[in-house]
């Protein structure tokens, strides 16, 4: 017999105020650009000023949401920590190939090579909270953050684990940027929150963030949702993403009419947004849906942010107006949907119930 | 409950051949593939000694018949040994069955970063290679040449255990009924990036990598790729395939004692092994061989010494590490060294560990020198990163 999975507590670092879990999106933060920091909380609370100065974006960050996330859940130890990333401490690696470059392989030091391994934020929380559990780290783009919630789901079910924390981190740099803009990912002139949701222009706004939860399966009374179904696909055609997505939701025994709130990862790509404006006039035509990346920015785990968000609805039993792509309303939601690709590919479907 | 999941394929390339029959024979020869670098220049050429494969990524691109300069050398080395596991298994149709690839690599298209980091902003030709940066480019990349597709594909990051992980996610995934097949192995490819960060960290070795040695120097880095394909018990009796071996074994731990460095005792290790053994069903006295992890590094083989006695006792089977053939070939070291586990289940022997002359001092541990025949029904093989990742896969004859 499987257990069920629950999700106990949650934590957030994102370009928008989430940092502070006493709110959900009540003050937003508007923009008009093309990339977006996060915005920082008080670093100085989580980690020692020295320790902070050498320390990558990527691990400042997800000191806060796991700490966030720890503390939440009333745990000071997890069985596991599991974390996605597409591009781990990017910060790091460009500068340490900059600094090869500019000096000609002379006078390197190691710091930078070192936060530059992708399990970096994995083995530097493992480490500050001497967690001798399973420590993974998926790194494939836009479905890490996936990957790391079917492993933790895995791991529960089978009664492997009792508490696992399972987080997103990706940070936002430079070159990173500046490359990816020469090959038109990026938008071309600053956009706003609201033009994001009526894109017809290509290209995204690039952001960064860091969200960590503590998945159980011993639920408490303060327990957030129950995750009931993870998958994902490389690829899949425009046109195979309805009949994909039936197929798994029957295939999960999930009746499409009992999803109540679907989450869909609209960036604002006016070539890729097709793939959610073919669904949300189809398929889904008939269901709540709300977005979330014109707040939070595109990145490779931007579905820790949907994440934190459809945890939010069910906690509040609330969906902030500012999220809604549709007029329907839904008065308590049962059962979420979130459904992301980036330029098309890795295609990510995950089912939240609440509990 | 302690069933193992079988392995029906394997394929690789690395410093010592180009498919699992060439490395098998050097192995067998004694021949070791540590050299001075030709495929990068580096300030260090004169102070490294690496594992590199022979062939050029032209080489490489012709034998795939891919276009020039579309892939970074982690993907073409990885499609090399995806393909020669699948041909090995027998699959034809990859989409048959509920397949999954899941591949580990620590530098993704870092290659192709480092030598166009500049050249990017001065000119279009080198732009396809700018997404191909990120480690699942890689894995999209082997996927694509395997014909796979609307399926589950993922790459694991943790640095020198990687592919374990990956093969130990692949065993849990059939195991738990979510998927049928899984690729899972690893890639990584040599660059200036991996180069100049161990030389910062000051463990690599100017001469041949001397494992467990009294007077070891460091590693020599290496580069590889290597797949297995594992199947479910349903495809093996369907299918009428021959099995390989079973992944009998696995376990993960953290060391939680240092970013790079393993800690005196090998705690991390220690967890591992004694978690996959708990998965195995097995006691220790079980292993017949202990492929090492074995890197030459002073701080490596002497934690691993320590956990290998607590783990055995009084009673550490033959051990060797394949590292002084191959260089530390990082993500996919484990993978390499599954492959070398399963030949040596299949052949019975224990390779020899080259290079070692002087116990060290801290204990009385002494690998295995010489090829030996033996009846090998059961392997243990360790994998060490940064990050105190710590992994162990215990490989079995029988189910």
């Amino acid at each position: 017999m499987k257990k069920s999975v629950y999700i106990n507590s949650i934590g957030s670092v994102s370009v928008q105020k989430t940092y502070d879990g006493t709110t959900f999106l009540e003050d937003i933060i508007a923009y008009k650009d093309t990339t977006l920091k996060v915005v920082d909380p008080n670093y100085k609370d989580f980690i020692p000023p020295a320790a902070a100065r050498r320390m990558a974006k990527g691990i400042k960050m997800s000191t806060v949401s796991s700490h966030t996330a720890l503390k939440e859940a009333g745990l000071e130890n997890v069985d596991a920590i599991i974390v996605g990333t597409g591009l781990g401490c990017l910060g790091d690696s460009e500068k340490f190939v900059s600094d090869i470059i500019d000096n000609n392989e002379q006078y390197l030091t190691p710091t930078r090579f070192i936060q530059s391994s992708h399990n970096t934020v994995a083995g530097q929380i493992a480490l500050a909270m001497g967690c001798k559990g399973y420590n993974f780290t998926y790194v494939h783009a836009n479905v890490s953050f996936e990957s790391s919630l079917w492993d933790a789901k895995l791991q529960l079910e089978n009664d492997e684990a009792t508490n696992i924390l399972v987080g997103g981190v990706d940070e936002m740099v430079n070159h990173h940027v500046e490359t990816h803009r020469l090959i038109g990912h990026l938008k071309e002139v600053p956009t706003s929150n609201e033009e994001v949701l009526n894109a017809t222009s290509k290209g995204c706004i690039i952001a960064e963030g860091s969200h960590f939860f503590v998945l159980s399966n011993e639920k408490q009374d303060t327990s957030y949702s129950k995750l009931v179904a993870v998958r994902t696909y490389n690829t899949l055609d425009i046109s195979e993403v309805s009949t994909t997505i039936t197929a798994f939701l029957s295939e999960m025994n999930i009746p499409l009419e009992s999803i109540d709130l679907v989450v869909l990862g609209n960036n604002g790509d006016s070539e890729y947004d097709r793939y959610y404006l073919n669904l949300s006039a189809g398929l889904f035509k008939d269901i709540s849906q709300i977005a979330y990346k014109h707040l939070s920015g595109e990145y490779d785990t931007a579905t820790g942010f949907a994440f934190w968000v459809a945890n939010k609805v069910f906690k509040t039993q609330s969906v902030p107006e500012v999220l809604r792509l549709n007029k329907l309303k839904t008065a308590k939601p049962q059962r979420i949907l979130i459904y992301n690709q980036y330029r098309g590919k890795n295609h990510s479907l995950v089912v939240l119930e609440k509990c | 409950m302690n069933q193992g999941i079988a392995i029906t394929g394997m394929g690789m390339i690395s410093a010592i051949g180009n498919n699992v029959a060439e490395n098998y024979a050097s192995l067998i020869a004694g021949k070791s593939g540590i050299s001075r670098i030709t495929k990068i220049q580096t300030v260090h050429e004169n102070e490294i000694m690496v594992g590199e494969v022979a062939a050029t990524n032209e080489e490489l691109e012709k034998r795939l018949s891919l276009p020039h300069n579309t892939h970074s050398r982690t993907p073409l080395l990885g499609i090399i040994a995806a393909k020669e596991a699948l041909q090995q298994a027998g699959i034809t149709d990859i989409s048959s069955y509920r397949t999954g690839l899941i591949s580990g690599t620590t530098v993704g298209g870092m290659d192709k970063a480092e030598q166009y980091f500049y050249d990017y902003f001065e000119r279009d030709t080198h732009w396809a290679h700018i997404n191909a940066l990120h480690a699942g480019d890689s894995t999209q990349k082997i996927a694509e040449a395997i014909g796979l597709e609307k399926s589950f594909i993922t790459t694991i990051s943790t640095a020198c255990s990687s592919a374990a992980n990956a093969i130990m996610l692949g065993a849990r995934m059939i195991k738990s009924g979510e998927l049928d097949r899984v690729v899972g192995g690893g890639s990584d490819s040599l660059s200036k990036f991996t180069i100049n960060g161990f030389k910062t960290l000051m463990i690599l070795s100017d001469t041949y990598n001397s494992p467990f040695d009294e007077n070891r120097k460091g590693l020599n880095l290496g580069e590889a790729a290597a797949f297995l394909v594992l199947e479910s018990d349903t495809i093996v009796a369907q299918e009428n395939r021959k099995v390989l071996a079973y992944v009998k074994g696995y376990g993960n731990a953290n060391d939680a004692f240092h970013q790079t460095a393993s800690s005196e005792n090998g705690d991390g290790a220690v967890l591992a092994m004694e978690k996959a053994f708990k998965v195995a069903g097995l006691a220790p006295s079980a292993i017949d061989y202990v492929n090492a992890h074995g890197t030459a590094t002073p701080n490596n083989d002497l934690s691993e010494g320590r956990a290998l006695q607590r783990v055995f006792a009084e009673k550490v089977p033959d051990f060797s590490s394949t590292k002084a053939f191959t260089g530390h070939t990082l993500a996919v070291a484990a993978g390499v060294e599954a492959i070398y586990s399963i030949l040596a289940l299949q052949h019975n022997v224990v390779y020899p560990n080259l290079n070692f002359k002087t116990p060290m001092k801290e204990f009385n541990l002494v690998p295995q020198t010489e090829l030996k025949k033996k009846e090998i029904k059961t392997v243990l093989s360790n994998s060490f990163g940064f990050g105190g990742n710590c992994s162990t896969l215990i490989f079995s004859k029988e189910a």
